[in-house]
């Protein structure tokens, strides 16, 4: 990373914390964990806490679909790191790794609901645009979705927005399919908190 | 209010006015995307534009205007949490519009 703090700057309790996290998944610290834990009081802690709500909290949204707009929302920033981590969370909730690839390969042809499409592409507006309009979300309700669901996938995108920022100003390194598969595994048993 | 936008607005508040190496003023400015001098403000502005293009001379040139790493940091956190917002809220007054709410 580009900042040496955000390696190895974090206080004695995190760095025990993470050398059993290193012994127990046999994976190296993911760097958004580094980023979370160093200085959590200023912004890892409270943003935790807006992430989890977002992406756990209650909604009518799936996990899986909350997982899937947070990998749109990524490759619409171009972060590779958050593109390849939520492509992996939204696989292990869906139990459907082509269903997922589908929409990142062609968000029109995939094989998913007109609300949840129609969502995606209003998402993926936000992010490379920075602004949506009435009309948008007109087409939106159109489409089926609640004003609720649209409030949910806002909170979603708010999320995925910081981090991929965050991912890629700091300068994340992008691991292996392995320590995503086990970032994905420990996100869909614990949440974000 | 919703549990997440309250949670969202406590993030807001603790990284603009609570404690920081950084100003409150320099926290407010990086949020706002403006007000900065260079090389900061070229470090923020693609925080918040294009993240993806921040390189390591960027993070470098901003050390070496005399910031500390703790400083970048919170600056780049304020960055990309205003950049956010300022989609956030500009999605919720558009579904206002359409609600006629």
């Amino acid at each position: 990373m580009r900042l040496a703090i955000l390696d190895g700057g974090h206080g004695l309790g995190t760095k025990a914390l993470f050398a059993l996290i290193r012994a127990f998944s046999r994976q190296d610290v993911l760097d958004v964990i580094k980023l979370v834990k160093y200085r959590p009081e200023f912004y890892g802690g409270p943003m935790q806490g807006v992430t989890h709500e977002a992406m756990r909290g209650p909604s009518a949204w799936l996990v899986g679909d909350r997982e899937l707009m947070a990998a749109v929302v990524a490759r619409a920033n171009e972060c590779e790191w958050c593109t390849r981590a939520h492509t992996a969370v939204a696989e292990g909730a869906y139990g459907d790794r082509a269903k997922v690839s589908a929409v990142l390969t062609d968000l029109e042809s995939a094989p998913i609901g007109e609300p949840l499409r129609a969502t995606l592409r209003m998402l993926r507006k936000l992010t490379t645009g920075h602004s949506v309009d009435a009309d948008d979300m007109r087409a939106l309700r159109a489409a089926g979705v609640s004003r609720a669901q649209i409030e949910d996938a806002l909170a979603v995108s708010f999320a995925f927005n910081t981090t991929a920022r965050l991912a890629d100003a700091f300068g994340f390194t992008v691991p292996g399919p392995e320590a995503f598969a086990a970032g994905a595994k420990y996100l869909l048993a614990r949440g974000y908190r | 209010m919703t549990d997440v936008s309250r949670a969202r607005e406590a993030l807001v508040t603790r990284i603009l006015e609570g404690d920081g190496r950084a100003s409150p003023a320099q926290r407010r400015a990086a949020f706002a995307r403006e007000g900065l001098d260079e090389p900061l403000q070229t470090l923020v502005r693609k925080v918040a534009e294009h993240a993806h293009r921040v390189t390591d001379a960027d993070v470098a040139a901003a050390r070496a205007a005399g910031l500390s790493e703790d400083q970048v940091f919170e600056l780049v956190v304020c960055a990309a949490v205003g950049q956010a917002s300022r989609q956030y809220d500009a999605a919720l007054a558009a579904l206002r519009a359409a609600e006629g709410t």
